[in-house]
């Protein structure tokens, strides 16, 4: 015991040693200068901070979602528990194969990733064949068609919640996938990033290949698609992750049991669980767009930031 | 190819597009105008009565606690919504080590679909095992009622709505950050700008346009509010936390009364187009 004790010590102070000959290194330059930070005070002070801030992110969002996790491998009892536990006493994963069972997850993960892969097939046929024509066709009215595409964008979601239902309603769409198909083609900014992107790629690139006898069509396939693969990426993943993660238009539209998504199915029947289950439920839910953040996460931060910085 | 030709063919690679637009986009804009002037059930034919609509949803006796409510979480959901992120990417930016850990664990609960993020801290706000409680008592503190009681249902709903969407902010402010070229602070620094006076003089005037930009789109995003109330008050306790959006929900489906809910509709995308409005203009005059 001793020797270990000893043996951590010596090693702390080694790091500490490496920690206090190594300036911290200064790739860019920000508020704070590299003369500050590395001086004595300033090195204090660094650590300090970075100490807080890590240990706060990870209270504030890493450990809610410990608690989902270990909460759903508690048993009832032992999740209603005061002073809860902070490590399940017996953990199993029996709550998961139950609330499988209760929710129903298997047809509502089906339902969910079939409107969304269906969805984001349908829009990108949509919105890249009408950017590729506004961007590389440029129609008479084109701008004005752009334009009002784009105005919708002003207009939020909520608002036209009603009258959308009723619309959906008067077309016979309910419980029917197209009532979410449709209206999910129909965003503006989608057309407006592809357009972008469109816009960049050089005329002699396209001019080549209408001399080699392309058609638009041609062209759009075999050059504009292809060179356009970084946009078409975000635009799928954003397009995708919200369609899994829409809650109202689905909460009107797919009102039969067997046809809702997973976030409504599980808004509808959390009242009648244990909470246990609701969160070996939820798990399940989440655990999709994890694996998508961990898998895209340079895409999805990258379209974030383009989308809304140059938008 | 000729003019025509051309035109036909590019209206043939939107045709899709437009039908999308008009009949999902565009018509139900015009219809929300149309309802609002009409009773209907969907059922049988609408008939036309005029402003009653209007006069209804202003009559009803939720209505000036909901946008009392919505105005009240917009506010509160700016503080904790638009300046945290703000500080938090300052913060970030300054760091040297763990930016992918903390950038990464930041945006996680906006992936999260909203319905567990909800369903979770609606545990979390449980007055008896919920976490909350727990800690506050662990801390020695006397425990919240949280979402029961009307004092702190609302502050419990912005707390949700702050966790499960900081994250997009914080990550848009840290790449405007990004973006400031460093001449500038060293400027700043060789003319004796301590740490405060360079965040005032160089940080915020070189990200004052995303400032803005995200100031506008947060309040209309945030005066939509409506999967939290939904979800975990019912707009209760006492209509504390009834929001406009709920509001509007509830004369469509609780009461079928699709007219009176495209009113309040009505009401609510006139006062969201005039922040658009102003969004646009303050975008035009710094470009």
């Amino acid at each position: 015991m001793i020797s270990l004790g000893a043996r951590a010590a010596a090693g702390r102070r080694r790091r500490a040693g490496r920690r206090a000959s190594r300036p911290i290194e200064v790739q860019f330059r920000t508020i704070v200068s590299p003369h500050q930070l590395n001086s004595k005070w300033g090195r204090r002070v660094y650590w300090a901070v970075l100490v807080a801030v890590v240990v706060t992110f990870t209270l504030a969002f890493v450990f809610p979602l410990y608690w989902m996790v270990t909460g759903a491998m508690k048993s009832g009892e032992e999740i209603a528990q005061m002073p809860p536990t902070l490590f399940p006493a017996d953990p199993s994963l029996d709550a998961f194969g139950e609330a499988w069972d209760l929710f129903d997850i298997g047809t509502l993960l089906k339902n969910t990733l079939f409107y969304a892969l269906g969805g984001w097939l349908f829009s990108m046929a949509v919105d890249v064949a009408a950017a590729y024509a506004l961007s590389k066709l440029r129609p008479v009215f084109g701008n004005v068609v752009l334009g009002a595409m784009l105005a919708t964008l002003m207009i939020p979601p909520m608002v036209i919640l009603i009258p959308l239902y009723v619309t959906i309603v008067d077309l016979n769409l309910l419980n029917n996938p197209w009532g979410l198909w449709f209206p999910a083609a129909a965003n503006g900014f989608n057309i407006f990033l592809l357009k972008r992107f469109f816009d960049s790629i050089p005329r002699e690139l396209i001019e080549a290949a209408q001399i080699d006898g392309a058609g638009p069509l041609r062209v759009l396939w075999s050059v504009v698609l292809p060179v356009s693969r970084p946009i078409l990426g975000v635009v799928s993943i954003f397009t995708i992750v919200t369609a899994f993660k829409d809650f109202v238009l689905p909460l009107l539209v797919m009102t039969d049991s067997d046809r809702m998504t997973i976030s409504v199915g599980l808004s509808q029947t959390a009242g009648a669980v244990t909470q246990n289950q609701i969160m070996a439920g939820l798990v399940i839910t989440g655990i999709p767009m994890i694996i998508v953040f961990f898998v895209f996460q340079r895409h999805i931060m990258a379209g974030l930031t383009a989308g809304s910085i140059k938008g | 190819m000729g003019i025509v030709r051309r035109n036909l063919t590019a209206y043939g690679f939107l045709c899709a597009a437009l039908f999308c637009f008009t009949v999902f986009a565009w018509y139900p804009m015009v219809r929300e105008f149309i309802l609002s002037f009409q009773k209907t059930d969907l059922i049988n034919p609408p008939d036309w009565v005029g402003l009653d609509n209007f006069k209804a949803a202003v009559r009803d006796p939720a209505f000036g606690e909901a946008w009392l409510n919505t105005v009240e979480f917009t506010l509160l959901a700016l503080l904790c919504g638009y300046a945290v992120p703000f500080v938090v990417a300052l913060v970030l930016n300054e760091l040297r080590h763990a930016r992918a850990y903390l950038r990464f664990v930041v945006y996680l609960p906006v992936m999260l679909p909203p319905i567990v993020a909800v369903l979770l801290f609606r545990w979390f706000f449980d007055p008896g095992p919920g976490l909350f409680n727990q800690v506050l008592g662990f801390l020695n503190l006397p425990p919240l009622a949280w979402l029961d009681s009307s004092s702190t249902a609302l502050i419990s709903l912005v707390i949700v709505s702050t966790w499960m969407n900081m994250g997009s902010a914080t990550l848009i402010y840290l790449a405007a950050l990004q973006n400031i070229p460093p001449e500038l602070y060293e400027a700043a620094e060789l003319d004796g700008a301590g740490i405060m006076r360079r965040i005032r003089h160089v940080t915020i005037p070189q990200t004052r346009l995303i400032l803005l930009l995200m100031l506008m789109l947060q309040i209309v995003a945030t005066m939509q509010v409506f999967i939290e109330p939904y979800m975990l008050t019912g707009g209760g306790p006492e209509n504390a936390t009834v929001s406009v959006a709920y509001l509007m929900y509830q004369f469509a489906f609780s009461q079928m009364n699709y007219g009176q809910a495209g009113a309040l509709g009505m009401m609510l995308m006139i006062v969201l187009l005039v922040f658009a409005a102003f969004q646009l203009r303050t975008t035009r005059e710094d470009a």
